[in-house]
């Protein structure tokens, strides 16, 4: 796409986005948000990118392709619901730090099963967009 | 008692699914993962079967939440027996596809969705919670659909299209008849819904909401009158993904069926009539297909829809006694019928056809083969002592002691129909010379020329099945004592809802 004002401001829309996505994800556990919005949110952060820019300036961005982050998210996902069980409590059970961190607060592992919900997300709608934005080129 | 080895089927076909995505492209160790995953599987399933029948109903309350508010996992014998079938299948299928799915589908990621699938079946056995037994039953149309269109040909997305529908019309009613459920009841864990509806005044409504499941369990598990989407779509994927889905998706909503109106909704005199009219139909249906059928695995497909319909009947009739047969019915057909679609492929690396007219002269060539082949075929017709044999016993007592004579006649034409396609099938493909003239299209043996190991991994998840298929006739009375204890649990699911809502959670 030429449009100047399009590609400038996405350069700036990209970080302010993928900001708003962390604050979503964190912010899910008690408000609405989430993983799964918050991934939502980070993808068309790039998808927004690629457009102006071209999806090869994203991959390249990127550095990764995003469809690696599909079992890399899982895995998270899987790894903090299997971790109750190493202490002896039911599947699934929400661990939780004593002492809330600065900043952040209180950290569970519901929080890395929904970073990994994010992971997933992102890792999904970006490797759709782009391969359909790779066969129309 | 809370146990987490109860969910750990699951969590191993979850974990091999993401280990296999890591190796994406990288064919040959997703062969090895898979295969090791469900070796393992294997292994959790005997533990957990055997540690649920010495010790008794186990239950997992996810992450610690009280029975009817949380979501319970409950492992009964029959959902452990189920479990335990579901792996040595799975197991066989993983070995199988090894050597009999091309490799351009496994780059298409192939693996991690076979194990997908498996941990949805795995699911929807254990869960005690209706809702999210309809999660499970999602996770496994989602995961199918994509085994169904892997590798994209004409036919493949023909087939794929009336399955998709068909189930998507499932579950539509499958959610409505849990919505309405939800509404006079106010819960979901199917303990507790059995508590609440046996209290419910309303028959009528009870009777209404009972169809919603007949009409979603139904269509998933090819009853007459919405059947034709198996018969239609089965042939179409490569052999390993039939195996699968005609020795085991049908038989997940066979088992919902049976779950659902042994625990739920007591089948009353307007049930059981529905049921076991619903089973004639059904078998008959299934029969007529099968016999004027010329391709293997759409005779195979028909087949299942005729034994899908004995196992209805032995619902609908609803004493011990045929509860039993169905029940060891059930167990059998997942076995044979994973094996007869792993046979069909076998045959078809054979001689590169599925048509029985344009086959013949298999067993000249490899009698061997052919004696291990007709083992499970034999099973398949239940000639005694063979395992299609003693379920069939006790269909036909319970059947003459509640006059359902209708039912027996349909059996008995299932049967003899059975014993008939078999034979021809048998006839055709192994004993008569291979017609002079194969047509436009030559013959090929893509098996001759493989290498010794590459033939062991397409014949040995054969001999293992058959192997256990064996056992299941020869040992019927190990087996009939299991199934018993399941009919007896069904008919007094007292024992369930106490397991599932005592506050028995480890502090």
């Amino acid at each position: 796409m030429n449009s100047s004002i399009l590609k400038t401001a996405s350069n700036y829309l990209l970080p302010i986005l993928l900001l708003f996505s962390v604050f979503l994800l964190l912010r899910g556990h008690y408000h609405p948000g989430g993983g799964f919005v918050g991934g939502l949110i980070a993808s068309i952060a790039f998808v927004l990118h690629g457009f102006t820019h071209g999806t090869d300036a994203t991959l390249r961005l990127l550095r990764i392709h995003p469809g690696v982050l599909i079992p890399v998210g899982l895995g998270l996902a899987a790894l903090s619901m299997f971790a109750p069980v190493l202490t002896g409590q039911p599947v699934m059970t929400g661990l939780w730090i004593e002492e809330p961190l600065p900043v952040i607060g209180l950290i569970g592992s519901a929080l890395f099963f929904d970073l990994g919900v994010y992971l997933v997300v992102i890792g999904v709608v970006l490797t759709i967009l782009f391969t359909i934005s790779q066969y129309s080129e | 008692m809370t146990d987490n080895t109860l969910i750990f089927p699951v969590l191993t076909h979850l974990f091999t699914a993401i280990v296999s995505l890591f190796f994406w492209q990288k064919t040959v160790s997703q062969r090895i993962i898979s295969i090791v995953g469900s070796a393992v599987a294997m292994g959790l399933s005997i533990e957990l079967f055997v540690k649920v029948w010495t010790g008794g109903i186990l239950t997992l309350q996810a992450a610690g939440w009280d029975a009817p508010f949380g979501i319970s996992f409950v492992a009964d014998v029959f959902s452990c027996s189920m479990v335990l079938l579901t792996s040595f299948s799975g197991f066989a299928v993983s070995l199988y596809s090894a050597t009999g799915i091309a490799r351009a589908r496994m780059l298409y990621g192939y693996f991690p969705i076979f194990h997908f699938l498996l941990m949805g079946l795995n699911g929807a056995f254990l869960t005690g919670d209706i809702f999210n037994l309809y999660v499970w039953f999602e996770v496994i149309i989602i995961a199918s659909f994509v085994l169904m269109t892997l590798g994209g040909r004409k036919a493949q997305i023909e087939g794929s299209v009336k399955y998709m529908a068909m189930n998507i019309l499932a579950s539509a009613f499958f959610l409505t008849g849990i919505g309405i459920l939800y509404g006079i009841t106010g819960t979901l864990n199917m303990a507790d819904l059995s508590l609440k509806i046996s209290a419910l005044e309303n028959r009528k409504l009870v009777d209404i909401t009972a169809i919603f499941f007949v009409i979603g369990f139904g269509i998933k598990s090819a009853v007459f009158p919405l059947y034709f989407w198996l018969p239609s779509s089965y042939h179409t994927p490569p052999s390993a993904v039939a195996a699968v889905f005609g020795g085991l998706l049908t038989k997940v909503g066979i088992y919902a069926l049976f779950r659902v109106f042994t625990l739920i909704f007591i089948p009353d005199n307007f049930l059981s009539t529905l049921l076991v009219a619903l089973a004639i139909f059904t078998i008959l249906t299934g029969t007529f297909g099968a016999v004027i059928k010329n391709n293997i695995r759409r005779v195979f497909s028909y087949l299942i829809v005729c034994h899908i319909g004995f196992m209805v009947g032995g619902l609908g009739m609803y004493s011990e006694i045929a509860l039993t047969g169905a029940l060891f019915y059930l167990f059998h057909d997942i076995l044979v019928k994973t094996n007869s679609f792993l046979i069909a492929g076998l045959i078809r690396k054979l001689r590169g056809t599925m048509n029985m007219e344009k086959l013949g002269g298999l067993y000249a060539e490899y009698p061997l083969l052919s004696l291990l082949i007709a083992i499970v075929f034999f099973s398949l017709v239940g000639i005694p002592p063979l395992s299609g044999f003693w379920p069939k016993i006790y269909l036909f007592e319970a059947g003459f002691m509640d006059r359902h004579y209708v039912l027996i006649g349909a059996i008995i034409v299932g049967s003899f129909a059975t014993l008939y396609v078999i034979a021809n099938l048998w006839a055709q493909v192994f004993w008569k010379n291979p017609p002079e003239t194969p047509g436009d299209s030559p013959l090929t043996d893509d098996f001759k020329p493989m290498t010794r190991f590459r033939k062991a991994l397409l014949v040995a998840p054969i001999a293992f099945l058959a192997a256990i298929t064996l056992y299941v006739g020869l040992g019927a009375e190990n087996i009939t004592l299991v199934v018993q204890h399941i009919a007896r649990e069904m008919k007094d699911p007292s024992p369930y809802i106490e397991a599932v809502l005592s506050k028995n959670i480890p502090q």
